[in-house]
């Protein structure tokens, strides 16, 4: 009698330890979990504020730019700073050299160079083919000062400077990143299909355009989508080649205008202008972002990854 | 005899016909290389042994250049000690900032894509913008940490405009815009075996131990890429520090591509820049080196045989 409830009394408190233990764990998972997402909510406040505060900051007039503590929320907003800022300054002249005259140029002749190159360096076979690839691998290495000053002097003898061209052309020879890129990519295209097509007397040129490039399209849209967003956001580039200012592209007159307004000393709506500009400026690449998220992402780890 | 002999000759034949098709396809590439790359390369050496200011023809001068920027350059120090403090510290604090907000992204979290998307963000921002935003939530009176600080009566931080804070102040930022090694980084951690954890877990560990002993090694690979891409990007660190600072505050922030760029364009010092710039590249290729010999002993390659 006395052992029987013993052992049932011993086996109760087993399972309340247990059954306990079971209420610890899942209360610190439930701590774990909302620390966790405090931190994240956190995070994403220094991430968001600061392009907050640069479309708050673009509705402002004087009054609500110098002020202490600031104005988080503008009122009344001044909408009419974004037409009033992007006119006044010429802003759709610099919108139109970035697209027109450097973005879509370049994206174009980066995506058809890269995609002809990364063909000859997957799909064919022909002797020398993987040393040459290794060395259009190794270029990347090169840092970009190496070769900036002979080049200058190049574009500056062939009288491309304060035009698009030292930008433009180049492109046009396709870029060692994006080669490496697509040839990842046709590399998983199975060999056959391309047998198949030379049976039926397809020439090389007809099995890249017909075949290869339709079914590599996310990877192309990968290639056009990062190089329209670096040609959008480049500073570097123009500002070697590009001093005149009708020519500007928007990265170059986003910076000028801050010269001007700062020109002036602190001239009125100097701040409000400025984020107003900026603010355009983020703007396609935001709804571009948001568009191709995925796409993007993907291009991301697998440019990183497969490297 | 006959019959090798044409069969061997058809071969060579298609070999060649392959060899030009080829060199057909990727001639694009191949025009750019030896215009673009090579010719720039050879030309940066030689000039970077001559005086050549564009308005006169290069004047040979030996190992000048060189000599001069490591002994008589009186900026020369100073951007090199900032250049190595700013690469030194915002590659692996860029790394380990970006790994940790991966990890937490990995977690079981609420609307993932949407924090993910989020944290990506300022990576594809234009720098100008990057740059125009922080002037103005950096500036010491009216930008909007100072005037929160101002409002609750307490004194402000100059970030930008002290030479003490310019620099970390940049890094920073630079933390701020880890977008890319985030998303890499997360791909990595997707691709830790669920089986490893599970293993752990019956063993007892904790979330700690797991992170560290399974989590960190298995990405061990792709630090070290995010690692080399944040030393190479460091060393050329150039729009950010040229708009935000100028170099300065009394050339604090006077890094190396800024230093090399004022040679070429501002003095026109086209000599004394390519020998910069050759400098530069030895610095990298040494690092890079290095890291790489150093990743034997820290890197766990988990397809290799021990």
């Amino acid at each position: 009698m006395g052992t029987k409830a013993q052992v049932s009394s011993s086996s109760t408190a087993v399972t309340l330890e247990k059954r306990e233990r079971a209420h610890v764990r899942s209360v610190t998972a439930l701590i774990g979990a909302v620390l966790r997402h405090l931190l994240l909510i956190i995070l994403a406040l220094s991430f968001f504020l600061p392009f907050y505060w640069m479309a708050s900051s673009a509705l402002k007039d004087d009054s609500q730019v110098y002020t202490i503590p600031p104005v988080w929320i503008p009122n009344p907003a001044h909408w009419n700073n974004f037409p009033d800022a992007w006119l006044q300054y010429n802003f759709n002249r610099y919108m139109v050299n970035t697209v027109v005259r450097y973005a879509l140029p370049v994206t174009l002749g980066t995506t058809l160079a890269s995609a002809l190159v990364a063909y000859g360096f997957s799909r064919l076979h022909w002797p020398g083919r993987d040393v040459l690839f290794f060395i259009c691998l190794m270029t990347m290495m090169i840092p970009f000062q190496v070769t900036m000053v002979p080049l200058f002097i190049v574009f500056k003898h062939l009288d491309w400077l304060n035009s698009y061209l030292p930008l433009v052309i180049p492109s046009f020879c396709g870029s060692p990143y994006f080669i490496f890129m697509l040839r990842q990519f046709f590399m998983t295209i199975p060999q056959e299909i391309s047998d198949a097509a030379r049976i039926d007397g397809a020439s090389e040129f007809g099995i890249l355009f017909r075949i290869i490039l339709p079914l590599a399209r996310p990877a192309l849209t990968v290639v056009a989508l990062f190089q329209f967003m670096w040609a959008w956001n480049d500073y570097l580039g123009p500002l070697i080649y590009i001093n005149k200012e009708a020519l500007y592209p928007l990265a170059l007159a986003i910076n000028q205008l801050r010269s001007i307004l700062a020109g002036v000393g602190i001239s009125p709506l100097a701040y409000p202008y400025l984020m107003a500009v900026s603010t355009v400026a983020t703007i396609p690449i935001l709804i571009g972002f948001f568009f191709t998220q995925r796409t993007f992402i993907e291009g991301i780890s697998l440019t990183g990854m497969k490297g | 005899m006959s019959v090798t002999l044409s069969k061997r000759h058809r071969k060579s034949a298609a070999r060649r016909r392959n060899l030009l098709l080829g060199l057909l396809f990727i001639s694009p590439w191949l025009i750019g290389f030896l215009a673009f790359t090579l010719y720039p390369l050879i030309a940066s050496f030689y000039y970077s042994f001559t005086r050549y200011d564009l308005l006169s023809n290069p004047v040979f001068l030996g190992l000048r250049n060189f000599v001069d920027i490591f002994t008589e350059d009186p900026h020369f120090g100073q951007v090199m000690y900032n250049t190595v403090y700013y690469v030194g510290l915002s590659a692996p604090l860029g790394v380990i900032a970006a790994f940790l907000m991966a990890s937490l992204l990995n977690t079981r979290i609420v609307g993932r894509s949407a924090f993910r998307a989020l944290f990506f963000f300022p990576a594809i921002v234009p720098a100008v913008v990057t740059a125009m935003v922080w002037a103005f939530l950096l500036n010491v009176q009216y930008g909007a940490i100072n005037a929160t600080l101002q409002g609750l009566g307490l004194s402000t931080i100059p970030f930008l405009s002290s030479p003490r804070l310019a620099k970390p102040s940049l890094i920073l930022i630079h933390m701020w815009a880890q977008g890319n090694a985030i998303v890499i980084f997360l791909a990595s951690l997707q691709d830790v075996p669920r089986s490893l954890y599970e293993a752990a877990t019956v063993d007892g560990a904790n979330a700690w131990h797991k992170f560290w002993h399974i989590t960190v090694p298995m990405c061990t690979p792709v630090i070290l890429f995010n690692l080399i891409m944040g030393f190479i990007g460091g060393f050329q660190n150039f729009t950010l520090p040229w708009l935000l600072t100028q170099g300065g505050p009394n050339q604090a922030t006077e890094f190396y591509s800024l230093f090399l760029y004022r040679n070429a364009f501002s003095y026109f010092r086209m000599g004394k820049a390519s020998a910069l710039a050759w400098i530069l590249f030895v610095i990298i290729v040494i690092f890079t080196v290095a890291l790489f010999r150093s990743s034997a002993r820290w890197v766990y390659y988990s397809g290799a045989e021990e």
